[in-house]
């Protein structure tokens, strides 16, 4: 094998692009890795195994891995560090000697620890002219162990296929790899033999398996040497056919900041400096209220009733939310702000009715329209904004509503060039209205307090029935 | 800028460059300067291009920067998970894959649920976008894009349309016909045009406006009907891959995320940047609100899932373990945000206690990367996409 330094086990750590998604996950599996290895440190046992007539250097238990994964990362359940370890198998860290598929067995299967030569943080990306090396190689090699799998045969079927032209120069290359590996020692042979197989494991896999190099190609840019001549696991020279990556085109390093962007983030950091924020204590007070207030209608925390569409394959609970009656539960919700009341087309509806019945309803009506008005596409904003104009704000409008004077200068400033938010400030001072008054009146009121206890009314009678019940037996 | 100068020759290093030369006495605002001749023209450039070096002004930057964090620290009373202890422990959770999606021929890269709970919109990474019946198992329509990596898709607010985007550095809307024989394609419109790829997109409360984000460092506003470019928002230094917009029926913010590991808090209206969040370790690929819209939470490359409260202006917590060292793709709150599901590269998805900081479950069942997660819109349900091909819903 024509390898380049063996010890190279990884590139300088001042290169910025180390810091690349896939390198953190590669040096984090690494520090695993030789965390294992370190037999001195609470690693695991690498032994010579004796199978049969001969021996097996340099392997551990699929179990031991296991163990050690557990206790030395807190793993509390076996199923996680089986999966965690069958991951570091997949991406080439680990491989079971006598098998092409990177998965980890809590048993006595032995695994070996690939060479840092071979680590996918070396960013290896072998054409197929070194994997038809590589087959050709194998073939020559006159072992049992060095079979060829059918996926195998296969592939080298179509990559002579693919090569014709160039095989005799291939065929020269394997044989070439052939004599070089002649030379070396026989358990060196074995353990080198294996870590070649699982690193063409990982490039090559076997069909049904993941491949684990592929990435994500919102990533690609700033992998290392975008533009890198590819290395040839095999010594070959590139002989300039292969095609860049189109991913790998011209990347955009994050730029220097310029006087600018410095200045705008001064600006930026005075106006965070100003601005007023709470106390981790009452800002914890208020999520933790808030999530135990809906609770009671998650899904995921609390039971469905009448069941969960997804488990019982019944649609009552959707056909519920969608009647016009709405339950106790979901009316108890529009009481909690008038944002969760508004939210629920139904509250909406009931909130307006009440308002209706106080002669009262144009400052929702108003809301409503200018929530309308944002949703509009951009060429009926403009005629929408003087129409809404009209009905709530002219001199004599039907639905005239209480805007104070300053709100009301600058609204009919904005409308000189209407836009979608040309009622924003409007817009929120009529909300706080509602909610300070009318939403308040609302809760109190009939229509809402006899949604609310409509259905407790039943509940209370069907419990005083029951213990009745229990009391005369 | 300069008030008032004495020039007056005297020998010495230059207290710019630190070379031995004949120097200028200059006084400027009363501060002495003794520069050399060569850098006081060069001062006096900079200071004609208004205002004062890049170096002094990034001094300005760091000293605000540590005054700002010591401001915020003293916020910082107690932890959140510290107040919730006094929360009820939540109980097992027999959480399990309800329905197998099977279709894509390729990675799943994004959904989105529709409104009425029960449907939703695949996209994958050879180009095909399909809208599904997830209760059914019904798929009832589909396009195929001209280009690969759709990594982006939206359904609309009425489930009348769908929007995709991704490689193609577009985002089109597709009208969602009844007729089932109707090429969807025949009446898709392309609306938004960024010049890098499109990483999300959504709709705002109407058919009528998306949002995207895009590999270009920008997010952008449109208007569906006409295609055309309603507000722009700048201030991300790299990729831009996430966003998603706040829950509130009368707010107009949304949150991004992006390569340069900050999440952003924009105003709709001005364009401006609001606050901004920098304390992940790696690209944040996902952003999700919390239900009251008071705070979001970020899936990143760093391992790590973090929660952020804007009323505090700070992280308030994070969600990690020594066993999870795969990036984290996408996060979702529960309906109650008791629950924070997040979906990782290492083909799990780990449900977090958003309180006290635990984590609660882990879902096996994908084989390979989990690319995108949701919770229907009713809360009943999550979605999960992957590379796998496959979506899995589960409750």
């Amino acid at each position: 094998m024509a390898e380049g330094s063996r010890d190279q086990a990884g590139m300088g750590t001042t290169d910025p692009e180390e810091d690349s998604p896939n390198m953190i996950v590669y040096r984090k599996i690494e520090d695993i890795v030789t965390r294992i290895q370190d037999e001195k440190a609470g690693g695991v046992a690498i032994r010579t195994v004796k199978s049969f007539l001969s021996k097996i250097p340099s392997v551990v238990s699929g179990a031991d891995i296991v163990q050690w994964l557990m206790k030395n990362l807190s793993i509390e359940d076996l199923a996680e560090a089986i999966h965690l370890g069958s991951l570091v198998a997949a991406h080439g860290y680990i491989f079971p000697i006598s098998d092409h598929v990177l998965t980890l067995k809590d048993d006595g299967t032995l695994y070996r620890f690939q060479s840092p030569y071979f680590w996918p943080s070396n960013c290896w990306e072998p054409e197929n002219t070194d994997y038809a090396i590589y087959l050709c190689k194998r073939t020559m090699q006159n072992k049992a162990r060095l079979e060829l799998a059918d996926y195998e045969a296969e592939n080298l079927a179509r990559l002579q296929r693919a090569f014709a032209r160039k095989w005799e120069f291939i065929f020269m290359q394997a044989e070439a790899q052939v004599k070089i590996d002649r030379k070396k020692d026989k358990a060196e042979r074995k353990i080198l033999d294996s870590q070649e197989r699982a690193f063409w494991d990982v490039h090559r896999p076997v069909p049904g398996c993941v491949n684990t190099t592929e990435m994500d190609i919102r990533k690609c840019r700033r992998e290392k040497n975008p533009h890198r001549v590819k290395k040839s696991v095999y010594g070959v020279p590139d002989d300039g056919q292969s095609q860049p990556s189109p991913v790998h085109i011209s990347s955009q390093p994050t730029r220097k900041p310029t006087k600018d962007d410095v200045q705008k983030e001064i600006t930026f950091l005075n106006i965070q400096l100003d601005r007023h924020c709470m106390k981790v204590s009452k800002v914890a007070d208020s999520l933790i209220s808030y999530t135990e207030q809906f609770m009671e209608y998650d899904p995921f925390v609390s039971v469905t009733e009448p069941s969960n569409p997804w488990i019982s394959d019944d649609n009552a609970f959707w056909d519920l939310e969608a009647s016009r009656d709405p339950n106790q539960q979901r009316v108890k919700k529009w009481g909690f702000s008038l944002e969760e009341a508004l939210k629920d087309p139904l509250g909406r509806d009931q909130f307006l009715k009440f308002l209706e019945s106080e002669f009262s309803s144009e400052n929702l009506r108003f809301w409503l329209a200018v929530q309308d008005l944002k949703r509009r596409p951009l060429q009926e904003v403009a005629s929408r904004a003087q129409e809404i104009w009209q009905e709530f704000l002219a001199e004599g409008a039907p639905s005239s509503i209480n805007l104070d004077s300053h709100s009301y200068e600058r609204t009919s400033q904005n409308l000189k060039d209407p836009g979608r938010y040309s009622y924003e400030d409007a817009q929120e001072h009529i909300f706080k209205l509602m909610k300070s008054d009318s939403y308040a009146r609302f809760l109190r009121s009939n229509i809402y307090q006899d949604l609310l206890l409509a259905r407790k009314k039943g509940k209370s009678l069907t419990g005083k029935r029951l213990t009745g019940l229990m009391q005369s037996s | 800028m300069c008030d008032q100068t004495f020039v007056a020759a005297t020998f010495g290093p230059c207290e710019s460059c630190g070379k031995a030369s004949p120097l200028m006495n200059i006084y400027i605002k009363t501060e002495a300067i003794n520069f050399c001749s060569f850098c006081v023209e060069l001062m006096t450039c900079q200071v004609l291009q208004g205002g004062e070096s890049v170096a002094s002004l990034k001094r300005e930057s760091d000293n605000l920067k540590k005054k700002l964090e010591e401001e915020r620290g003293k916020l910082n009373d107690i932890e959140l998970h510290q107040v919730a202890e006094k929360s009820e422990v939540l109980g097992a959770f027999a959480i399990k894959t309800r329905r197998l999606l099977k279709g894509h021929g390729n990675k799943v890269l994004c959904m989105d649920w529709c409104k009425d709970k029960r449907r939703l919109v695949s996209s994958s990474q050879d180009g095909k976008v399909i809208v599904w019946d997830a209760f059914t198992l019904n798929k009832e329509h589909g396009v195929t894009l001209p280009c690969t990596w759709v990594m982006a898709c939206a359904y609309a607010p009425s489930g009348c349309a769908v929007a995709c985007g991704g490689l193609d550095n577009k985002c089109s809307v597709f009208p969602l016909s009844l007729d089932k024989n109707e090429n969807l394609n025949a009446k898709k419109k392309s609306v938004a045009m960024h010049t890098n790829y499109v990483s999300g997109c959504t709709f705002t409360s109407s058919d009528m406006q998306i949002l995207t984000s895009s590999g270009d460092g920008t997010c952008a506003l449109w208007d569906v009907e006409s295609g055309q470019l309603l507000q722009s928002f700048h201030g991300h230094t790299a990729d831009v891959l996430s966003l998603d917009l706040a829950p509130s029926e009368t707010g107009n913010t949304f949150v991004s995320g992006g390569s340069d590991m900050k999440a952003n808090i924009w105003d709709m209206r001005s364009g401006q940047n609001i606050q901004s969040f920098e304390t992940h370790e790696s690209d944040i690929n996902c952003v999700k609100y919390y239900p009251s819209g008071d705070a979001f939470a970020s899936a990143s490359d760093d391992a790590t899932c973090r929660f952020f409260d804007l009323r505090a202006d700070r992280e308030v917590a994070i969600y990690q373990k020594d066993s999870i060292i795969f990036g984290a793709s996408s996060v979702d709150f529960s309906l109650s945000g008791r629950l924070l599901f997040a979906g990782y590269n290492d083909y799990t998805i780990n449900v977090w206690d958003v309180l006290k900081g635990t984590r609660v479950s882990v879902l096996f069942g994908h084989e390979n990367r989990v690319s995108r997660l949701r919770v229907s819109p009713d809360g009943t349900a999550l979605c999960s996409a992957s590379w796998d091909n496959t979506l899995r819903i589960w409750s």
